[in-house]
């Protein structure tokens, strides 16, 4: 990438990321939300141990909430973000410009992985400071490859999901039609037991939140050898990821549908 | 001698079996400001943006800035300065930091302190754009399309929605631009707008171009003619020389065609004669007022304004068949 390019890059993320701090729905669902739902959850269930030999519940919940925080960074806040800026013109003048189309929507995912870095250290920290939640070190390479995949895949579908979206006002109620389901057969709240229904499973298997809530508690449990490289879940996500940059390629809309 | 910034031949644009676009020709001068007239859904906006790069065409050339805009690169963008009928700018950002993310996008970036003079918001460069008026974001939007330093300015309907003041202040920073060398195709629904800003004016009606040339031209084409009016109590309708009492038209205090008594319950009545000779007509008028021994306190000469000449043209092309597809 040129300098220019990467100078344009900075600026952009900058201001994408002001423009969500500042935004107080935005920062409210992509920061403030994680943070309340760990907390119901543990006050709801408990901080057990879920073996005799541990680890502790807490354990199960901090990536499922990490899951749920990369969900809102990338692809929630992305495709409400993009969807009111196609709506009130701002993409229309931007691509009047000679900006990049990819530097310009770059700025957005710099500041998903900026909020999903931000995210994932804040729930660690929290969950071994206040719930005994065990850091594992020898699986964090593989925790920064599933936040990394994670990010983008998010990113991308949120990209494709706008065309969905007609107008900027249903952008949230629409999206949070498509995740709030989806959060609860996807272990993001609940991790999956011997009891949970198959059906539940299945369908949390065909979509790639679980995947990524999945590859996330593989990282968090001390006594997990098998899910170091959760290579099968990074590939449905990757699936899932490349759908979503061939529709964007295809069908992304820079004037207003409204 | 100067060369086109925009040169358009032969333009078409459909939309199934609708013409939208009929055969429109375009011509702007290099630090030229032309008024782009047209009622709603005359073509005016689909012209614009296939101007813009924002729309194909379907038939035509079309040289802006010498390239042609369906083709053209990022090169050729940094050289256009748009601003769109209607658009947003992101209100949790704070003037200067809009235009600086905005300066950002282009290699020859205006500074951004001489941007927000320029417009009129240095003053306000630490306010939210969400608490800004309606003005001063039409400024901000102005302010937007000037930072990359254009050599041409695509204005769609700058100052809707501006009270007079504002309007007036917009109108000087956009004759302004001129001395910047800045070449404007400016849209606009308000006649006083073209008339005080620009060079020439073409009028688009039915895909078409109906009329184009200096406000001045345009009066000729439309045949329009001078209107001469006086109260009938200081001049009445029998005392006239029957040539001018044949031209003379009564009208009631309304301004609806009237009875010729001099003057009725509501007030005077006013005649009223449409000519090219005003001089003669006046002079005339005079003489007439002077026999009775009184004046004409009441007497006006209006010229037809830019809007009596557009609704001329326009009417005449809707009367010709071609507004009825």
């Amino acid at each position: 990438m040129s300098t220019r390019g990467l100078q344009q890059l900075a600026t952009q993320t900058r201001f994408d990321f002001v423009l969500l701090w500042r935004n107080p729905l935005a920062s409210f669902f992509t920061v403030v939300l994680p943070l309340i739902f760990l907390f119901v959850l543990t006050a709801l269930f408990g901080n057990d141990l879920v073996t005799p030999a541990g680890p502790k519940l807490a354990s199960r919940f901090v990536p499922g909430i990490i899951a749920l925080s990369v969900v809102q960074a990338s692809f929630v806040n992305l495709a409400i973000v993009t969807v009111f800026r196609r709506e009130t013109s701002i993409l229309k003048r931007v691509r009047g410009t000679p900006i990049r189309p990819w530097v310009f929507m770059g700025g957005l995912v710099a500041t998903a992985y900026a909020v999903i870095a931000l995210m994932a250290v804040l729930m660690a920290l929290i969950g071994w400071a206040v719930y005994d939640v065990d850091l594992v070190w020898k699986t964090v390479p593989s925790l920064i490859v599933t936040l990394i995949i994670g990010g983008a895949v998010f990113c991308a579908l949120g990209l494709a999901f706008t065309n969905l979206v007609p107008n900027e006002t249903t952008g949230p109620p629409f999206l949070n039609l498509v995740v709030l389901p989806l959060y609860f057969v996807s272990d993001v709240y609940v991790p999956a037991t011997d009891d949970t229904p198959q059906a539940i499973t299945l369908i949390g298997d065909i979509f790639p939140i679980r995947h990524l809530a999945v590859a996330l508690q593989g990282s968090f449990d001390p006594l997990s050898d098998k899910s170091i490289w959760p290579v099968t879940n990074w590939l449905v996500m990757v699936a899932w990821g490349v759908a979503g940059v061939l529709i964007v390629t295809r069908w992304f809309r820079w004037t207003p549908r409204g | 001698m100067r060369s086109p910034a925009i040169e358009v031949t032969g333009l078409h644009k459909s939309y199934g079996a609708n013409k939208a676009v009929a055969g429109v020709d375009l011509h702007v001068d290099e630090g030229e400001i032309l008024a782009f007239l047209g009622p709603n859904g005359a073509g005016k906006t689909t012209t614009v943006e296939i101007l813009e790069g924002f729309r194909s065409r379907t038939a035509g050339d079309v040289s802006v800035l010498g390239q042609d805009p369906a083709s053209a690169g990022l090169d050729w963008r940094e050289r256009i300065g748009i601003v769109l009928q209607e658009s947003q700018p992101e209100e949790y950002l704070t003037v200067a930091e809009t235009v600086i993310m905005w300066a950002a996008y282009f290699p020859a970036p205006r500074p951004v302190a001489e941007v927000l003079e320029l417009v009129g918001l240095a003053g306000h460069r630490d306010q939210r754009v969400g608490r800004l008026s309606g003005g001063q974001r039409r400024r901000l939007d102005l302010a937007l399309a000037l930072v990359g330093n254009p050599e041409l300015l695509f204005l769609d309907e700058p100052t809707t929605g501006f009270d007079p003041t504002a309007r007036r202040e917009a109108w000087a920073m956009i004759d302004g631009l001129r001395d910047l060398g800045v070449t404007v195709l400016l849209t606009t629904h308000y006649m006083d707008e073209a008339q005080n800003l620009a060079d020439r004016i073409s009028v688009i009606a039915a895909g078409q171009i109906i009329a184009r040339g200096t406000a001045a031209d345009l009066a000729e084409a439309a045949s329009l003619q001078t209107r001469i009016s006086w109260n009938a109590q200081e001049v009445p309708l029998d005392e006239l020389p029957d040539q001018l009492r044949a031209a003379a038209t009564v009208f009631d205090v309304a301004g609806q065609p009237g009875d010729s008594r001099t003057s009725t319950a509501e007030g005077p009545t006013r005649l009223a004669i449409l000519t090219d000779e005003v001089t003669d007509t006046v002079a005339a008028l005079l003489q007439v007022a002077g026999r009775l021994g009184g004046k004409v306190e009441s007497l006006e000469v209006q010229t037809p304004t830019l809007e009596d000449t557009y609704l001329a043209l326009i009417g005449e092309a809707d009367r010709a068949g071609g507004l009825n597809r």
